[in-house]
């Protein structure tokens, strides 16, 4: 788009190109702060707390990356771990995204080649906010092709600090999505790019990009269905062009095969029906292009004939091969598609079908602060976005447009998807930024020249403010080039065609000086909504630093909490983990909620049986009836397991509220949707989930309860819970087949032992019992003192 | 660690147990060392010959009376009758609850002299295993006069090695029989043994005299019966089953589990799918002096994730040896070679060893399939074409 501007400043050569190249440099370091910002904003995590890898699946991507710089590519590609899922292990090679690992992996071997001796640990701290000044940049050149420079750095800068972004990106934050978003955006800049330019060397790009993107994040099924969608939409606003025949179906080709190159998606890509759209689409692009090279070839009468002939024929042929489809996904249970896709479509599925994806809390659907919280006054200069998308409506806005549309939609089923429309409401909203300043800085410019000099009005256009001007020239010559571009089939060569367009740019940014006097508003106005609008920036500025400092930087692993006596630090996972590693044998397998296994496999070295790559619910089923079971049942299936130690995650010490308690419930649910024999009213009293003196037989006696409240009367005498804030019902009891091992500091990870079964079976102890009734019950007075001895 | 023996002997309770308590190490499996506790040291007189045979087997005694204030068994505060009663309870045997109770049977009682109040038992109901018993069989029965017992019969630990008749019944002999007696028939057990979960053997017999020096020595004739025997079988008995519970026999052990894939040696830290692969371990048997190959022909090797994938016997050599072969299934995951082994009277084997079963590396599939021919073929031919089609295109004028 370089050449639109420099048309621009044609008719002042000199001074114009001076300008030019000034504002480029301009540019360039605008965008280099960009990135220094978005680099230094995700810090405070490691400021506040120290370089850690935060909550748990990155504790997973971690040791993945370990085992990459370890043992090499071919190891990690072929990586049976059979550290998880135990006894049925897991192929890490075949199961995981590797994109992330893998660019985490170069950049350490990078690094090393080079001399920097950074640990691995390191490199994963602060992959995510490189990343993420990456994926500013290439916010920058995505709203570049759509709405010009100025929109390009407005929404890079937003990007750079969406709070929604930095709550997955801050450092430590070592998650796929740290480097998938990136890809996102990036690919969304390659296939605009490729829309606006119609060049096949950013279609091959496009189907590279795109592969990064699938060897990163289970998201990309966002792309390959938000792409067809787009087409599709051009399509039928008449708006084929060979462009967009290049942009698409290079990308579908390419990228299938290349998708099919990643070992977790594999078939998949040709296979499930997340990625069917892509082929129909692609179908029907090609009949749209046979179409409009017919009517090049047959005058108007016979095309019409023609036309009718190939509808019908084509109908028909769409008919069959849509009953095919059809018949073939209806064959299978699921319809072809994934549970969590599944999900996407029907909000209430996952709720109704699929408990251990619902028990996720970053899979419910958002609640109206969090769209405040995440992207703030984001929310508000969307809309203003959308219209300016539409002042002229060229492709590259309408996939704007349509982006963010599907992403509100997504983002409104799962708040994890927020990070989704993140990129999609910056964008609009430096749209929307840049338009506003826009016109306001004209009107000013236009407004003061007019007061200061009532000399020829003709010098307020030729834009001293060179970005703005050139934005409304270019978007008027795109529009242009668009309309000349329907023209376009009749033209037999798309080569020449492409030529012609340029030519058809030049000639068209020379002329349109009359249409650009545009509306001009009060001089008093602009300076205030000026101000006004830098205001509402300044605002989200400070929010999103807040948001960065405070709610998004914790690693979870640490907790942190003020009190009178000043902060306190709760260092209890990694107290727990480091007990595990020293204190128990290396094949010891330990079992717990699914939450902890990928910490207990990365931090412990301990085998786990299930972990946060929930693949198989059965086996997670089982784990939560173990817990939901009463004790000796509970031994039984975590015998059957070989599992040496159960771990427990209890906050009614210290008030944390995300413990196994809370939890419990899931396991419930989820244990009861494989085992019948555990049933969810059996835990709750009259519906409600308590474990006070109220709470249900079953309830007090499953292995979850006494676990987690084992000793708790100790602590205050009382066994008050600060979470759920009353005291517990059952406060004296006594395990049989497990033993407390450890405790850590704050009562927040608990870890029991399970007995082994007991040497000798015992009789019936008849007499015997009588007699020492006396005894015993001298034993028991004992007791209510100090019963754990 | 070798703990010491504790040999009971109680004379007031009537009631005689032996415990060994110990671990298999060193040479043999057990100490030679036996504390024999006694209410009386008479006793050490009355059964001289029973000790005397301990002692020839080289076990080396120790007499202590039962409130010897050295031993910590005093801390519980029970009659030394309570103690045994319990110890007995902890092992899964109950005793009758009247300690003044004995076993009286009508029918097979031992015939004397004088017509007594037939409790003196001539049991002739043992248990059919020759590892308990010895391999010759006791052929007069043996003789008894003491305490009856019951064990449950749920309980997997305890065996009745003696069992009383049909027509016994645990009643005291001196009073008048008020109610049913609690325990009748042949549930009552005179003698028994239990082996606990780790191996060590328990003997439990409600009568002392069963091994005193007279009822080692005299005859027996079954009331009833016109067989007379001139020496009861007592003495084979107690030396046969006192060589169980000293571990002289019925010990195994498993050592040097190998196992590595078919034509290899090594012992590989993983397997991969459809692997074939060996398994041998050595079983041995303690004879009391020595280690012995085990023979049998029913040990049987898991190959187990969660379940048996493989079940097999393993073949032996009679040098103790014991292997199978075997392919790995299908299946990739954290196996386990699994030996269960429990037989009657035989200590359990149970080994359990890890190893992983990983799938194929990306290198280990066929390169080129066979069946897949006609679509290379095509593919390369369409890219021959194309080939062609282009230069044509781009140079035909």
């Amino acid at each position: 788009m370089a050449e639109p501007v420099a048309n621009a400043a044609a008719p002042a050569p000199a001074p114009g190109r001076l300008r030019n190249a000034f504002g480029g440099v301009l540019c360039a370091f605008t965008l280099i702060l960009i990135g220094v910002l978005a680099f230094s904003i995700r810090l405070f995590s490691v400021i506040k707390y120290e370089s850690v890898i935060h909550e748990f699946d990155p504790y997973f991507n971690f040791r993945v990356t370990q085992f990459l710089s370890k043992n090499g590519i071919y190891e990690f590609w072929n990586w049976f771990d059979d550290r998880t899922w135990y006894p049925l292990g897991r192929v890490i090679g075949g199961t995981v995204y590797p994109g992330l690992t893998l660019t985490a992996g170069s950049i350490w071997w990078f690094v090393n080649a080079l001399n920097i001796p950074l640990s691995v640990e390191t490199v994963c701290v602060f992959t995510a906010p490189i990343f993420s000044a990456i994926a500013s940049w290439a916010t920058y050149l995505l709203t570049k092709e759509a709405k010009g420079t100025g929109a390009g750095l407005m929404a890079a800068a937003i990007l750079a600090m969406v709070p929604s972004y930095i709550s997955r990106s801050v450092a430590g934050s070592y998650d796929n999505e740290a480097v998938a978003i990136f890809a996102l955006v990036f690919t969304f800049y390659l296939y605009v790019k490729t829309l606006n330019t119609g060049s096949l060397f950013y279609a091959t790009l496009n189907a590279l990009s795109y592969f990064y993107m699938v060897c990163s994040w289970g998201g990309y099924t966002f792309i390959i269905n938000l792409i067809p969608m787009h087409v599709l939409l051009c399509i039928v606003t008449g708006r084929y062009s060979s462009r967009l025949y290049i942009a698409y179906a290079p990308l579908v080709i390419l990228g299938t095969l290349l998708a099919a190159l990643v070992p977790v998606v594999g078939f998949n890509a040709v296979l499930t029906s997340e990625h069917f759209a892509s082929f129909l689409v692609f179908i029907i692009l090609h009949v749209v292009a046979f179409v409009y090279y017919i009517k090049g070839l047959l005058t108007p009468r016979l095309f019409k004939m023609a036309m009718t002939l190939v509808i019908t024929v084509g109908l028909a042929v769409c008919f069959a091969v849509v009953a095919i489809l059809v018949a073939l996904v209806a064959s299978s249970p699921t319809k072809g598609w994934s549970g969590r896709s599944l999900s996407l479509l029907d909000p209430t599925y996952a709720s109704k079908y699929i408990p251990i994806i619902a028990s996720v809390s970053e899979h419910q659907p958002p609640t109206w602060p969090s769209y405040f919280m995440d992207i703030n006054v984001l929310a508000f200069l969307v809309p203003a976005g959308i219209i300016s998308c539409f002042l002229p409506l060229s492709d590259a806005s309408s996939f704007m447009v349509l982006y963010l549309v599907t992403a509100v939609y997504f983002s409104g089923v799962m708040v994890r998807l927020m990070l989704v429309l993140a990129p999609a409401a910056c964008i609009l909203s430096g749209i929307a930024l840049s338009s506003a300043f826009d016109v306001l800085t004209r009107s000013m410019k236009f407004q003061l020249s007019k007061l200061f000099d009532d000399g020829p009005a003709i010098s307020g256009n030729g834009s001293p403010n060179g970005s703005s001007a050139s934005t409304v020239n270019t978007s008027s010559s795109k529009n242009e080039k668009t309309e000349k571009s329907e023209a376009a089939p009749k033209e037999k060569q798309s080569k020449k065609n492409r030529r012609k367009d340029k030519e058809v740019t030049e000639s068209v940014s020379v002329k349109p000086k009359k249409e650009k006097r545009l509306s001009v508003l009060p001089l008093e106005a602009s300076i205030v909504s000026t101000l006004l609008l830098i205001a509402l920036g300044g605002f989200y500025v400070v929010h999103c630093v807040w948001a960065a400092a405070e709610a998004y930087s914790a690693p979870s692993i640490v907790l942190t909490s003020r009190s009178r006596e000043g902060l306190h630090v709760f260092d209890d996972f990694r107290e727990a983990y480091a007990w595990l590693s020293h204190n128990t044998d290396v094949d010891d397998k330990v079992a717990s909620w699914w939450d902890y296994g990928y910490q207990t496999t990365a931090m412990a070295n301990r085998t786990v049986i299930v972990d946060n790559n929930t693949w198989n619910n059965t086996h997670i089923a089982t784990v939560g009836t173990a817990m939901s079971s009463p004790e000796k049942a509970a031994w039984e299936i975590f015998d059957s397991l070989d599992v040496k130690y159960v771990l427990v995650v209890f906050g009614g010490l210290v008030g944390y509220p995300s413990d196994d308690i809370n939890k419990f419930l899931w396991m419930v649910r989820i244990g009861g949707g494989e085992f019948p024999h555990i049933k969810e009213p059996d835990y709750l009293r009259d519906g409600q989930y308590r474990v006070d003196a109220q709470a249900t037989p079953t309830m007090l006696n499953c292995l979850m309860y006494k676990l987690c409240y084992y000793r708790f009367v100790e602590t205050d005498g009382k066994g008050f819970d600060r979470v759920r804030g009353y005291e517990i019902g059952k406060k004296h009891f006594k395990l049989t087949h497990f033993e407390e091992v450890f405790t850590t500091h704050h009562w927040m990870v608990r870890i029991y032992k399970l007995k082994p079964q007991k040497n000798r079976i015992r009789g019936k102890l008849k007499k015997l019992k009588s007699q020492s009734s006396k005894t015993s019950s001298t034993l028991a007075a004992g007791r209510k003192k100090n019963p754990w001895q | 660690m070798a703990a010491p023996r504790v040999l009971l002997l109680l004379a007031a309770a009537a009631l005689l147990a032996v415990s060994s308590v110990g671990d298999a190490s060193g040479e043999g499996p057990r100490g030679r060392k036996l504390l024999v506790l006694v209410d009386d040291l008479a006793v050490r007189s009355s059964h001289s010959a029973f000790f005397g045979s301990l002692q020839a087997r080289g076990l080396d005694l120790e007499f202590r009376l039962a409130d010897d204030p050295k031993l910590s068994l005093h801390r519980y505060d029970h009659s030394a009758s309570d103690l045994i009663r319990g110890i007995a309870t902890e092992c899964g045997v109950d005793f009758d609850e009247d300690p003044e109770a004995m076993v009286i049977d009508h029918i097979n009682y031992a015939s004397s002299e004088v017509e007594g109040d037939h409790t003196l038992i001539a049991g002739d109901d043992l248990i059919q295993s020759d590892v308990i018993l010895g391999s010759k069989k006791i052929e007069a029965p043996v003789l008894f006069r003491g305490i009856g017992h019951a064990a449950n019969p749920s309980n997997s630990l305890v065996l009745k090695v003696l069992s009383a008749s049909p027509s016994a019944y645990s009643a005291n002999p001196e009073a008048k029989l008020a109610s049913v007696p609690s325990l009748t028939g042949s549930a009552i057990s005179l003698v028994s043994v239990m082996q606990a979960r780790n191996n060590a053997r328990v003997l439990i017999s409600g009568s002392l005299d069963l091994f005193s020096n007279r009822f080692l020595k005299s005859g027996v004739q079954k009331a009833g019966s016109k067989m007379s025997h001139d020496k009861a079988g007592n003495e084979q008995f107690v030396t046969e089953t006192s060589k169980w519970v000293f571990h002289e026999r019925g010990h195994l052990k498993a050592v040097n589990v190998k196992h590595h894939k078919v034509g290899e040696t090594n012992e590989p830290s993983m397997y991969r799918i459809n692997d074939d692969l060996e398994y041998s371990v050595e079983i041995y048997e303690w004879s009391g002096t020595s280690w012995k190959p085990y023979v049998a022909d029913d040990v049987q090797i898991q190959f187990f994730m969660m379940s048996p994938y493989v079940l097999k016997n393993m073949s032996t050599d009679k040098t103790a040896v014991y292997s199978a072969s075997f392919k790995v299934p299908d299946v990739y995951g954290v196996f386990q070679f699994k030996v269960e082994y429990q037989r009657l009277g035989y200590t359990g084997l149970s080994l359990a060893k890890q190893i992983p079963v990983r799938p194929y590396r990306h290198d280990e599939y066929e390169r080129f399939i066979t069946s897949a021919f006609p679509y290379y073929a095509a593919s390369f031919s369409t890219m021959g074409a194309f080939f062609i089609f282009s230069v044509a295109y781009l140079y035909h004028k």
